[in-house]
């Protein structure tokens, strides 16, 4: 368990988000301290994207706060927030991969714009491939994202959002739509993130298998692939299941907890361990 | 009824808080040569051939309708003055605009609509870029710089199209329809001719960018946005263009 007195990496303090007066999220709060992971469950429509768009600051909640790194997101300006969002990686749902540019670019693009992330222009080059490689995308670098599988493209939007190695990342169902040997693989690489440069990590999905990878494998870079890890999980790190319903956290804790949860909602999406 | 103005009413507040922005950034760093010079490919060489054949036409269709009511009082030498004025004025400026209002109002809003649908443009933002810097304000200048060039060179070839007609078909000479041309400009066509596509320029990439940042719901918003942009920017131009004409006309006394 972390200590009281850290400061929490990312913290909502009832955060209410609603468009045309329809809440998307509703008295949001929870927060996420250094190397943990979180797997947030719920339906398509109940707020997970929403959730990590306001912990980005691009959504404006109606009332509520969010810390991020101890500093309040929902009393910055646009141009402050950009020296915030230098420190947190974001996955979007469909890559959200410049369509102009090539993928060496794609990935190339923070390096280049944030201008809190100080990197020098010989150094780019370097960085991009290795982060292609990171992905297992060391040769698509001048090809167009429109020439690559839906899974190569999250494999580089990955690299995209992990160049700058943010210490929170978060990911928007990063397995969404694909089969499930792709699915697979993405989440190995979610994992081999967290474990080799250990991010506090942010998921959002609606399968349970992802959140139940994420809570009980690690990644062992001697075998290069993942493995069962003991004892429920590392132990430096803790992965905590939160539900969204509607809008509302309707759970938060580990996942026995999770598991024996009664509630119709949560038993939708959990398929208990054998 | 109040619930049914705040739409519109939020519509415009955004329309012009976007616009400030984007003026804004004119002054402000970074500048994005790169994608300024792009926009000015795509929208000012682009745009060049379709305006040169309307200028064309429209010239030589403006002194053959011409000529024949001027034949009534026997003025059918007069044709050059008619066309240029009419031309410079008129004919030149909102053509043109209206042809790149419907290539590109239309490519603006879709490419941008595009990104918007596709989380491009959050994508831009959480990697510390502003959409509006990067997206809007090269679109701005590049239209603004290319407009009145295109204008400039559609005056011109209509007035090819005007002279071929009057020495074809209409007997004039070559030297009194140029010289006619020429004389009946005075500076204050000329500053119209100039200051209309300079303010429909601005129109048209800004309601481009408006409606294509303001796309929701897939694909289908995406379309919605693109006829939008057009059909509301190619109705601005003709508003625009009676209020622009009023105000050279009030201030030429």
């Amino acid at each position: 368990m972390p200590e009281p007195a850290k400061i929490p990496v990312l913290r909502f303090e009832g955060v209410t988000v609603s468009f045309d007066g329809v809440p998307a999220l509703l008295n949001v709060s929870f927060q996420a301290f250094e190397g943990e992971s979180r797997a947030i469950l719920g339906a398509a429509g109940s707020g997970k994207t929403v959730l990590l768009k306001a912990a980005l600051g691009l959504v404006k909640p109606d009332s509520g706060r969010i810390y991020a790194f101890g500093q309040e997101l929902t009393a910055m300006r646009e141009k402050q927030l950009f020296a915030m969002r230098a420190r947190i990686g974001m996955l979007f749902q469909e890559s959200a991969l410049f369509d102009s540019l090539t993928i060496a670019e794609n990935v190339a693009y923070p390096l280049l714009n944030q201008k809190t992330v100080k990197c020098p222009k010989s150094e780019v080059q370097p960085r991009v491939a290795q982060a292609l490689e990171f992905v297992e995308l060391g040769g698509t670098l001048g090809r167009f994202p429109s020439e690559l599988s839906g899974g190569m493209r999250r494999r580089a939007a990955i690299a995209r959002a992990v160049v700058t190695a943010p210490p929170l990342i978060l990911y928007d169902s990063p397995t969404a739509g694909l089969d499930p040997i792709t699915a697979h693989t993405i989440m190995a690489l979610l994992i081999k993130e967290r474990d080799l440069a250990k991010t506090t990590t942010l998921m959002v999905t609606y399968r349970y298998q992802d959140g139940n990878l994420m809570a009980n494998f690690r990644y062992n870079s001697e075998l290069g692939r993942l493995e069962l890890a003991r004892h429920g999980g590392r132990q430096d790190t803790s992965t905590t299941f939160m539900v969204l319903q509607e809008g509302r956290l309707i759970f938060e804790g580990g996942q026995d907890l999770l598991e024996a949860s009664q509630d119709p909602y949560i038993s939708r999406f959990v398929k208990k361990r054998g | 009824m109040f619930d049914l103005l705040k739409g519109p009413v939020y519509a415009v507040q955004e329309f012009f808080f976007l616009q400030s922005a984007a003026f804004l950034n004119i002054f402000r760093s970074p500048h994005y040569s790169d994608d300024i010079a792009l926009q000015m490919d795509a929208i000012g060489v682009g745009s060049l051939p379709i305006t040169v054949m309307i200028g064309f036409f429209s010239g030589a269709v403006m002194a053959l309708q011409m000529s024949r009511a001027l034949a009534n009082y026997g003025q059918v030498n007069q044709t050059g003055t008619i066309v240029s004025i009419t031309l410079v004025r008129e004919l030149g400026p909102v053509l043109t605009a209206v042809m790149v209002a419907g290539r590109n109002a239309s490519g603006i809003a879709s490419e941008l609509g595009s990104m918007k649908v596709t989380e491009q443009i959050d994508a831009m933002r959480a990697l510390g870029t502003d959409p509006v810097q990067k997206l809007v304000t090269p679109r701005l200048l590049a239209t603004s710089f290319m407009l009145p060039l295109l204008t400039v060179i559609a005056d011109f070839v209509g007035m090819i199209g005007g002279w071929l007609i009057a020495v074809l078909y209409l007997n004039l000479s070559s030297r009194q329809y140029w010289s006619t041309a020429w004389q009946a400009l005075e500076w204050n066509d000329v500053a119209q001719g100039l200051t209309k596509p300079l303010v429909f320029a601005v129109v048209i990439a800004l309601l481009g960018c408006f409606y294509g940042l303001r796309a929701e719901g897939g694909t289908q918003g995406v379309g919605r946005a693109t006829t939008q942009a057009m059909v509301a920017s190619t109705v601005m131009i003709f508003v625009l263009d009676l209020m622009i004409t009023k105000v050279f006309v009030w201030g030429a006394g």
